[in-house]
């Protein structure tokens, strides 16, 4: 996408600079509406955005929440200025600032808020949900590897924001056997 | 008479009182658009200097120059005054300064009007100021999201002081839409047909009717979060049936035109400076206007691009995604056509034109940085980053600022009738274009790399801090630059040389004007037959200055210019001005005052200021209009015309439409409000109906019906020559049915701070019974008027202003009492 956005550019601002070199052509209206308007102006940048568009609902399309085997279900709740998190393989059993998710499966996170409008955001495994008071937001994740993933929040929700944040901890399937049996700590 | 002669009398008569006291009470459109100008690029200031407040703080890990309260003080006014107080009052001033002088005429349609909004921007915008001097500034950042600015969680005064101050400012904004529409359309030139219209006006006509159309949305929103701040109605809180959604959806209704609504003034800039600087004309002035309009209608079908993370269905992203990204077609058209007019011409690299290259760079890059932000999946990357600030910032800065320099650069010598001495702005445009993008390419660095905007301070492990740091130093190069503009204005306002009239040989007609322009613009008004009349005719400054053209002769000691009919321009009305009054400026007073007893809760004067506005509105209609018939009058080159009070569609008329166009769309989003509260926010439906009664409908109905009949029937009576006050006392009557049917209305609801619903209701029958006391007013009036005189079989206009009420007041009487009782009857 960056390097598209390059070329156009660079192809733009050639043509503007070329307007600056000297040159003797006569003016001919119908062809100037012809070449810069219909053939630059709408066709030029139509077919760039019909590419984009196709590009975008495709992979947008993966991001979303599909029916699979294997799905996990964490519920994530925002508060000013925490996290919590519960989940439907272990049923009461709830965790403050710290998700966890099984490593290698994909993961639904059911966002809502207790008070403001918050975001749910873990650059790493996917892009951004709100989480709005009364509404529940449902965003897929999967973590490929183990590990520990940073989670924030993305939508200013007053002077503690800056801190705001959480961590993601994938486990691989022995942990997260674990886990769900109530094994851990 | 000579042209000298000519000149002092003109002068005399249009002229502003000297000194301070003529800044209280001109109400000429130079005068007031300088003073636009002046206390935006104040504004710009500030807010230059908040946004330096910003960078400093972000320059270096862990800094300790701003606590996390003052922080979102600084970006949330950055933010705010830039968008409400610098950028739309640009246009407006730019707007109201030019116009005029652009479509030949001699002042807006309403100057009193112009003054009034003038001095309604000054007052909101010093309520906000207050507020930062304070330290108690609103803080929830510019879009102001509740639950988080709602009374749980911002109990300060803060966010009233934006609610309140906005709203104060935004009336300005909607009585220059309304003015500029009613100028544009009525008050050119003869001959001045649309299609030969300065593409300027075209931009500024567009722009107009995108405020009044773009920015009622957020007045409502405003409003009902103001009440449920001050009064617990509920209308943004999810336990009582509210959803903070609605505030979203509100807010982008506003948010995203306003995108446009400052980049098409610019572009109205671009389009007229860029022919002229390449000596040649516009490639393609259709294509333009068409790509224009359709901007206009795109940007409103787009607002939920900036909701993709809220969780919209994804069908509704992918049709919003594709329809975002689909306004890159009308932009990409006026690109090419501004690319194609230099390759047609012979362009020159005077100071405008740096700055208009610099729009070239920069807004490319925004647009194409907005294109991929348009794409779903990025978004959810990026929102709400440093990457989304910096793009937000290539589209504002290259779209409107740089534009805005060189408008100010190309009209100089036009304002002040002087050449610049120093090169000081060359120098300065340097400093400008290398400061700005290192700030912002080094921001959308940091975004990618995951600096979240609105963040005070991050960890040195981040990595980020260096990054930060050449932003900032960078902003620091791009302040100098644009103080030094400043300096430059300041120095080509002592020492400087008498320039040439038209140094640009451009051909529109504000360079027919002297420079600088006197009050009355033109000592006569040209006929026009081509879109560049200088071009043809070199010769027109002087003979209009010798009142070869139409009202050249200054006889009569009144301000007068004529209207035109919209498509053809043929000279339809004549029309007289009011002279110098205090009147705009007491009655903007009088208005802030309403705001502030609202936001001190000093709600015993509330009702005292509205009182005091309605007198003072009276006594503003009352001054115009005149006791007796005056029939033809001489226009000069053999033309004779009525006066504009004469007759069923006068510029009041016009103003009323557009100022209905914009209620309507309040009212109109107060219903999709209901409507959106109902199907998607939980907790609904509510506990308790209003008790639907066929009695409070049907009076309600019939008497709105009988007062759009009783007005017509006056109105033909009226024409017969008398007997119109029994009809009109009829209309009155009927009117006061109205409002004691939404008082009823009022009285029988479930209380209004127990769920949405009632709160909806709530303000659906106040707007109700506010339009009904309104029309019961302006009935009153007329009764009097035509008691007293003011009104003749000939001398008609003020009835058809107030039909068109009468008829608004029905229509949304019998939508409100629909929207009432209909639920209470289903359940
Ligand atoms: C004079 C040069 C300018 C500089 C150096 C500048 C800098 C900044 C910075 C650093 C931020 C980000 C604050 C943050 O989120 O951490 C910001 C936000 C913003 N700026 Fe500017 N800006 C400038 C001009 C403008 C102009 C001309 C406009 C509009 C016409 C504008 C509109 C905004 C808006 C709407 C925000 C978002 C505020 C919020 O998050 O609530 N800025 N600016
Ligand atoms: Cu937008």
């Amino acid at each position: 996408m960056l390097a598209g956005a390059g070329g156009i550019l660079g192809l733009v601002l050639l043509l503007l600079g070329a307007a600056f070199r000297t040159r003797g052509r006569a003016p001919d209206e119908g062809r100037d509406v012809k070449v810069w308007i219909v053939g630059l102006g709408l066709g030029f940048t139509m077919s760039v955005l019909a590419a984009l568009t196709v590009y975008g609902v495709y992979s947008g399309q993966q991001l979303m929440p599909r029916d699979g085997t294997d799905v996990v279900s964490v519920q994530a709740e925002a508060r000013r200025w925490s996290w919590s998190f519960a989940y439907a393989d272990r049923p009461g059993h709830i965790t403050d600032g710290i998700m966890h998710i099984p490593a290698g499966r994909p993961v639904d996170v059911a966002i809502t808020s207790a008070d403001v409008v918050h975001s749910f955001w873990v650059p790493r495994l996917a892009g951004k949900l709100d989480a709005i008071p009364g509404h529940v937001n449902t965003i897929r994740i999967e973590a490929d590897m183990p590990g520990t993933y940073e989670g924030l929040t993305a939508e200013y929700n007053g002077p503690g924001y800056s801190d705001h944040g959480f961590a993601v901890i994938a486990h691989d399937p022995q942990a997260w056997a674990d886990f769900v049996a109530g094994g851990d700590r | 008479m000579t042209a000298l002669r000519r000149h002092r009398r003109l002068s005399a008569i249009w002229a502003s009182e000297p000194g301070w006291k003529g800044w209280t009470s001109s109400v000429n459109h130079t005068d007031l658009g300088r003073m636009f100008l002046a206390t935006s690029f104040f504004f710009f200031f500030v807010g230059g200097v908040l946004a330096m407040l910003v960078r400093a703080q972000l320059a270096t890990p862990h800094s300790a120059f701003a606590d996390a309260g003052a922080f979102s003080q600084f970006f949330t006014m950055h933010g705010t005054i830039m968008m409400f107080l610098f950028a739309i009052p640009t246009f407006e001033g730019l707007a109201i300064y030019l116009l005029p002088k652009l479509l030949g005429t001699r002042d807006l349609a309403f100057p009193r009007l112009t003054a009034y909004g003038y001095w309604c921007y000054v007052f909101g915008g010093s309520m906000l100021l207050v507020a930062m001097v304070l330290g108690i500034a609103p803080d929830g950042g510019w879009f102001m999201y509740p639950p988080l600015t709602g009374p749980l969680h911002s109990p300060g005064i803060n966010t009233d002081f934006w609610l309140i101050g906005i709203t104060f400012v935004e009336i300005s904004a909607i009585a220059a839409a309304v003015e500029l529409t009613v100028s544009i359309l009525k008050y050119r030139a003869p001959g001045m047909s649309l299609d030969k219209m300065p593409i300027f006006a075209w931009y500024a006509l567009v722009t107009a009717l995108m405020i009044l159309t773009g920015f009622p949305p957020l007045i409502l929103g405003s409003v009902l979060l103001e009440l449920e701040r001050a009064f617990g109605l509920p209308f943004f809180q999810v336990e009582l049936g509210g959803d903070s959604l609605l505030w979203q959806h509100l807010f982008w209704l506003f948010g995203h035109p306003e995108v446009y609504i400052i980049f098409l003034p610019a572009a109205g800039v671009i389009s007229t400076i860029i022919p002229v600087m390449a000596r040649t004309t516009l490639l393609g002035y259709g294509w333009i206007v068409a790509s224009a309009v359709a901007l206009a209608f795109l940007s409103f079908g787009l607002w939920v691009h900036h909701m993709f993370t809220t969780g919209i269905p994804f069908m509704g992203l992918a049709f919003f995604s594709a329809a975002s990204t689909l306004v890159a077609v009308p932009t990409g058209v006026q690109v090419f056509a501004w690319i194609g007019t230099l390759w047609k011409g012979r362009p020159e690299l005077h100071l405008p034109m740096l700055h208009i290259l610099g729009f070239f760079v920069t807004f490319l890059i925004g647009g194409l940085t907005g294109v991929m932000v348009a794409v779903v999946p990025f978004d959810w990357q990026v929102h709400d980053t440093a990457f989304v600030t910096a793009h937000l910032h290539y589209v504002l800065f290259g779209g409107f600022v740089f534009p805005i320099l060189a408008g100010i650069y190309y009209w100089l010598p036009l304002f002040s009738g002087r050449r610049r001495f120093f090169r000081l702005g060359e120098l300065a445009f340097a400093l400008i274009f290398l400061g700005f993008h290192g700030t912002f390419l080094a921001m959308h660095w940091v975004g990618l790399l995951g600096q979240r905007r609105r963040i005070e301070t991050y960890d040195a492990e981040t990595g980020w801090g260096t990054i930060n740091l050449i932003s900032s130093i960078s902003s620091f190069v791009m302040a100098i630059g644009l103080a030094m503009v400043l300096v430059d204005l300041l120095i080509h306002a002592f020492v400087s040389v008498r320039a040439a009239r038209n140094p640009w040989k451009a051909g529109s007609l504000e360079w027919a004007s002297m420079s600088p322009p006197p009050p009355y613009n033109f000592a006569s008004l040209p006929q026009v037959d081509t879109r560049d009349p200088l071009h043809g005719d070199p010769d027109l400054p002087n003979r209009l200055a010798r009142g070869e053209g139409y009202l050249g002769d200054p006889a009569t000691d009144r301000r007068e210019t004529l209207t035109v009919s919209i498509g053809a321009a043929r000279p339809d009305f004549m029309v007289i001005y009011p002279g110098n009054t205090r009147l705009p400026i007491v009655m903007a007073a009088v208005t802030g005052l309403f705001f502030l007893s609202i936001l001190l809760k000093l709600y015993w004067v509330t009702p005292l200021a509205l009182a005091g506005v309605a007198a003072l509105a009276v006594v503003w209609v009352w001054r115009l209009g005149t006791q007796m018939d005056q029939g033809p009058q001489e226009a000069g080159r053999g033309v004779t015309l009525p006066l504009a009070g004469e007759t069923e569609k006068s510029p009041g008329w016009w103003g009323s439409v557009f100022l209905l166009v914009a209620n309507a769309t309040f009212f109109g989003s107060l219903l999709f409000g209901y409507a959106f509260l109902w199907t998607v926010a939980p907790g609904w439906p509510p506990q308790e109906w209003l008790a639907p009664s066929l009695l409070e409908f049907g009076a309600g109905t019939l008497a709105a019906v009988i007062a759009m009949l009783a007005l017509r029937f006056a109105i033909r009576r009226n024409r017969r020559h008398g007997g119109a006050l029994p009809r009109l006392a009829l209309a009155l009557g009927a009117t006061a049915v109205t409002a004691l049917v939404f008082a009823t209305l009022l009285v029988r609801l479930p209380p209004a701070d127990g769920h949405a619903y009632a709160a909806t209701l709530f303000v659906l029958g106040a707007y109700g019974l506010f339009h009904a006391l309104l029309v019961g007013l302006m009935l009153a009036f007329v009764i009097a008027r035509v008691r007293r005189g003011y009104a003749s079989a000939v001398r008609v206009a003020e009835f058809h202003i107030v039909l068109l009420w009468t008829d608004y007041l029905a229509g949304i009487t019998v939508l409100s009492l629909l929207a009432a009782h209909v639920p209470g009857v289903l359940a």
